[in-house]
């Protein structure tokens, strides 16, 4: 189980490129199965909320990258969701007296949220999103401050609500479209996948799964091991055989790092590739992802992103002069993609685009 | 090359397939899809059910040989009728789905092109008329199919000629492609014309009787399209019965240069002549108030011979006939010479009720002084300011309506001088409804003074302040190591790359050019003497030089709401080739040039330039060879202004709402910015839009 990960983390130094984003996932996904899952929720839920709210408190010098941090350790929570509760505990341990010192402290905090890893797109999303949803109400102008903050805190609060229910509703959402006797292929490790897919088998649905090995953090193999823990019949392949196997599928189902304004999709790197060869056979792309994954973001083609670094372990030394391309993800062009599953509703790649002037103007 | 064009037809059935389909059952015959075409048209209705299911087949080879002429181009602009005529199997329901197929699989929008996005009282009034033609035309196809050919030869003939673009017949069909080029030779259509009379009479009595009957309450623009088929049938009438056709005839043979001319004179004043004035009056009646509000309307058509006579009498500045019209736009308003701007400045005089600041506009608009769509655009404005800084209410009227009234006369005057841009037609409602929704209890000098501000106002935000946003936009988009092209001279392209070499970015730029205008050496000027790296071509060699482009940046006079970008001529060109050597192509466009129109081509609406500057070379004596051409009547030649790039070739539009996708849904980011309260900000509105967000399911 620890195997992917222990290369890694010993490494001496992080370096300053490699994505904190990755590290993170890799982290979890070392952990993460269902059942550590649910025993680990049955140790900390009831006691939680307590320690949380404890921490800025106590700690009266209050960190926001702490606050998102220890967010961050919970396992089944999206980085973005983690930075939504980090800024609301902002709210509330805020010693502001006016809306303006009030937003100004946000803004400090969100962009310190953001500093610390420039790679993360649902984090940035996150943010921007969080201070779009709490800060642009009309009843602050009239109300006094107090009442305000309150008001803050109860909007942020729901924000954070709305986020977590997300995946729930997409899994719903997309159960329509996986249909008895399908066969679907997954690329990558994603929570929202997951949901979906336990969602169909609970519901009594017949299908299998195809599992790319996900190189090189393999978490596609995580993958395979929580639908073969379901009873879902999985078949595992290299992500070199995706074409080879594309005659056998009925879909895609990916999920996503970050939706961009064209309508694309940012995630694992090898995405772009089998949406390519999907397309040349005419199967549809299916993209799971949350809406604070929306991300104002307009790449025009791969190089057009902030790199996320990831260290890869090709398990032998790398004879020196030879370079190694460690980008952890590509970007998928709209018009390779059928639809998205998010929790706004089921939206082609072309609306995705007015929902984000939506959310954001 | 496709690959954006592909997904959509590809994917739209799937979707289907899996959402709605019970996992074992066979996918079902797209049924679903035929009765929103069928009731989408509520006038076509009968037509299209009767022949699908009651058509014998003794009836189908005529029909068949129908559609070996035009159906082809008709199949694309109104689907469900012709379709199933030409089903050469006796046809079940089922056959019949599956005819439809290939169509429905067409962007449902692109086949309705006649019928729904149209039929908005805001859009061209020949729309509504060319949809009820068509389905005219298809019913009696079916009724007589021998004589079909005939008919739709006809049509064109018969003061109808402004549909000859989207034309049916295969004989428009083969001038159609060839006008496409520079010089083209049209062929004269066969004399089918006066047989086909008889049966084009038959068809527009249909045409009066149908749409009365299926709904009384019709659109204003159904109303002129029904006013305009009667007007054209009684035309024809008057002219199979009276044993004279030349009328009718003579116009089809477009561009035979001083004949034609005459020849519609004659035409023009036959039709609006005194024999026919009583029925004439009675039918016109209603419409006369109509024109009188709107005239000249901007996008008049200008091959109505009828029309063009009565701006003409209004006209201030004289319109002098243009030589050899080109088939495919006659519909245009022909280029008129600069010659006559000596004349008009000897109007000056004569015309008191004009603004010195918006003739001097004008003027400078007609002898090409001004050019550009921000540069044009504000211009305009401050004349207009200027205007209504001297302006004084006449005694017993109303400031909002004799200001309006004065506005409307001033833009009909700029029309004159040159066709509108869309992004000045913009301005124009704005400024339109600015004047209407002032206050009555306002003092004249403090109205005046809100209207000042109000268009200072649009001139620094919508339009300076915007190019300024693009420009920061947009500059995120150039890397170190870029080759950037650009085409043409573009005000807020030239701003970009000054600023981006201001911010220390390297790059380098090749500025693609084109006769006649080379504008683009003004812009390498202006960019080489800032010191930037700078190649120059013409846009001969545009793909060679493409495979060394990473980014290429456009202007663009609109973008229209299914992502059509409206442009200088040769953008279209750029763009296509750029896509296919997957260079990613930006249109910089600031957000108060969009328009919810729909064009689909660059003929039904575009400017006409100057002929001559085509033909002649300064310089070059030895390429004279087209000196007389005005002379060869088989010759036209075709200067057009603008044209349309599809939005499959654009990668994305550069706005000051930030980067758009080029879809088809931009209408929703353009009514959100064009609406006033964007403009004053948007409180309000917060509330709404966030609400949105608690959505779940």
């Amino acid at each position: 189980m620890e195997a992917p990960k222990s290369p890694q983390s010993p490494n001496p130094n992080p370096g300053l490129g490699i994505s904190a984003y990755y590290q993170t996932r890799a982290e979890h996904h070392a952990v993460v199965t269902s059942d550590w899952l649910a025993q680990a929720q049955a140790a900390v839920a009831p006691p939680s909320p307590p320690p949380e709210r404890a921490a800025p408190e106590s700690g009266r010098p209050f960190s926001v990258v702490e606050e998102f941090n220890f967010w961050r350790k919970k396992p089944d929570l999206a980085e973005a969701v983690a930075a939504i509760m980090a800024l609301a505990a902002v709210i509330q341990s805020s010693t502001a007296t006016t809306m303006m010192e009030l937003e100004i402290e946000l803004k400090k905090a969100s962009d310190s949220l953001k500093k610390g890893d420039r790679s993360s797109i649902s984090l940035t999303a996150g943010c921007d999103l969080f201070m779009r949803y709490v800060t642009r109400t009309t009843a602050l102008e009239y109300e006094d401050f107090d009442a305000a903050k309150l008001r803050l805190i109860e909007r942020a609060e729901k924000f954070g609500e709305i986020s977590l229910k997300a995946r729930r509703t997409i899994a719903m959402l997309s159960q329509d479209f996986i249909f008895d006797g399908c066969t679907i292929l997954v690329h990558g490790f994603s929570r929202v996948v997951l949901e979906v897919l336990k969602l169909a088998a609970s519901n009594r649905k017949l299908f299998r799964v195809f599992c790319t090995e996900g190189r090189p953090d393999r978490t596609g193999l995580r993958l395979s091991n929580e639908l073969a823990a379901l009873g879902v019949p999985v078949k595992l392949l290299i992500d070199s055989a995706v074409a080879y196997t594309m005659d056998e599928v009925d879909m895609i189902f990916v999920g996503a790092d970050g939706v961009v304004e064209s309508g694309g999709i940012i995630n694992m790197m090898g995405t772009y590739q089998i949406a390519l060869v999907a397309h040349s056979m005419n199967k549809p792309v299916y993209v799971a992802a949350e809406s604070y994954k929306f991300a104002r973001l307009y790449p025009l083609d791969q190089k057009d992103l902030e790199p996320a670094i990831r260290k890869i372990d090709f398990g032998v030394p790398i004879p020196s002069g030879v370079e190694v391309e460690e980008c952890a993800r590509d970007y998928t062009p709209p018009q390779y993609l059928t639809l998205l599953f998010t929790d706004l509703g089921v939206l082609t790649p072309s609306v995705v685009s007015d929902e984000l002037i939506r959310l954001y103007l | 090359m496709d690959s954006r064009r592909a997904p959509r037809t590809v994917i739209d059935p799937k979707v289907r397939q899996v959402g709605f389909v019970t996992p074992g059952a066979p996918p079902p015959v797209r049924s679903q899809f035929v009765p929103p075409d069928a009731s989408s048209s509520p006038p076509r209705a009968p037509d299209f059910t009767s022949p699908g299911n009651s058509l014998s087949p003794v009836m189908i080879p005529p029909a068949r040989h129908a559609s070996a002429e035009g159906i082809p181009s008709l199949a694309r602009a109104s689907a469900p009728v012709p379709v199933p005529s030409t089903a050469p199997n006796p046809p079940s329901p089922l056959r019949r789905d599956g005819a439809l197929i290939p169509i429905g699989s067409y962007n449902p929008s692109e086949c309705l092109l006649g019928t729904s996005p149209m039929r908005s009282p805001s859009s061209r009034m020949d729309g509504s008329e060319f949809s009820e033609d068509m389905s005219m035309a298809s019913s009696s196809w079916l009724g007589r199919g021998s004589s079909a050919k005939a008919t739709a030869a006809s049509l064109p003939g018969t003061g109808a000629e402004m549909m000859a673009a989207g034309k049916v017949g295969g004989n428009v069909v083969v001038p159609a492609k060839s006008s496409l080029t520079t010089a083209s030779v049209v062929k004269t259509l066969p004399g089918l014309s006066d047989k086909g009379d008889v049966s084009f009479v038959e068809v527009h009595n249909e045409a009066a009787g149908v749409p009365k009957s299926l709904k009384q309450k019709t659109s204003k623009a159904d109303r002129r399209a029904l006013q305009e088929a009667q007007r054209a049938a009684k035309a024809a009438a008057r002219e199979a019965g009276g044993g004279k056709p030349s009328g009718g005839t003579v116009p089809t043979n477009a561009g035979k240069g001083e004949v034609g001319k005459s020849s519609q004179k004659k035409d023009g004043t036959s039709v609006s002549g005194t024999n026919i004035a009583p029925e004439k009056k009675v039918s016109d009646r209603p419409l006369e108030k109509e024109r009188k509000k709107d005239v000249p309307h901007p996008r008049m058509q200008f091959d109505d011979q009828h029309r063009v006579d009565k701006a003409k009498k209004r006209a201030v500045v004289n319109q002098s006939e243009a030589r050899n019209r080109v088939e495919l736009f006659r519909h245009l308003p022909q280029y008129v010479h600069g010659t006559q701007l000596p004349d008009l400045e000897s109007k000056f005089f004569q015309l008191d009720h004009m603004h010195p600041s918006v003739y001097k506009v004008g003027l400078q608009y007609l002898a090409g002084n001004i050019t550009g769509g921000n540069a044009r655009c504000i211009a305009m404005l401050l004349a207009f300011r200027e205007a209504i800084k001297d302006y004084s209410t006449p005694p017993e009227k109303a400031l909002v309506r004799d200001l309006t009234a004065k506005v409307s006369n001033y833009v009909s005057f700029l029309i004159e001088c040159r066709p509108l841009s869309i992004s000045m037609g913009n301005a124009i409602k704005f400024l339109k409804s600015r004047i209407a929704k002032l206050p009555h209890t306002l003092s004249e000098s403090e109205a005046k003074s809100i209207l000042e501000s109000d268009i200072d106002r649009f001139i620094n935000e919508k339009i300076l302040l915007a190019e300024k946003v693009i420009v920061r936009h947009a500059v995120e988009k150039i890397r170190n190591g870029d080759v950037l092209l650009t085409y043409g001279c573009s005000s807020v392209v030239e701003m970009l790359l000054l600023y981006a070499h201001e911010s220390k970015k390297q790059f380098r730029v090749v500025v693609v050019d084109s006769r006649p205008k080379l504008e683009g050496k003004a812009l390498l000027h202006r960019l080489v003497s800032k010191g930037l790296n700078c190649t120059y071509t013409h846009i001969n060699a545009i793909s060679y030089i493409m495979h060394e482009v990473t980014r290429v940046f456009l202007g663009a006079s609109s973008v229209l709401s299914n992502g059509t970008v409206y442009s200088r001529v040769g953008t279209a060109c750029i763009a296509m080739v750029a896509h296919a050597f997957h260079v990613p192509v930006l249109i910089c466009c600031e957000a108060y040039k969009f328009h919810e129109r729909v064009q689909l081509d660059s003929i039904c609406s575009n400017e006409l330039g100057d002929p001559d500057v085509i033909s002649t070379v300064p310089g070059r004596k030895d390429l004279d060879h087209l000196d007389n051409w005005a002379e060869n009547e088989n010759l036209q030649l075709l200067n057009l202004t603008y044209d349309a790039t599809p939005s499959d070739y654009v990668s994305v539009i550069v706005t000051d709402y930030g980067l758009l996708p080029p879809t088809r849904k931009l209408e929703i980011a353009i009514s959100s910015i064009t609406t006033e309260v964007k403009i004053s900000g948007r409180a309000g509105k917060d509330k709404d839009t966030i609400g949105d967000f608690d959505f779940q399911v």
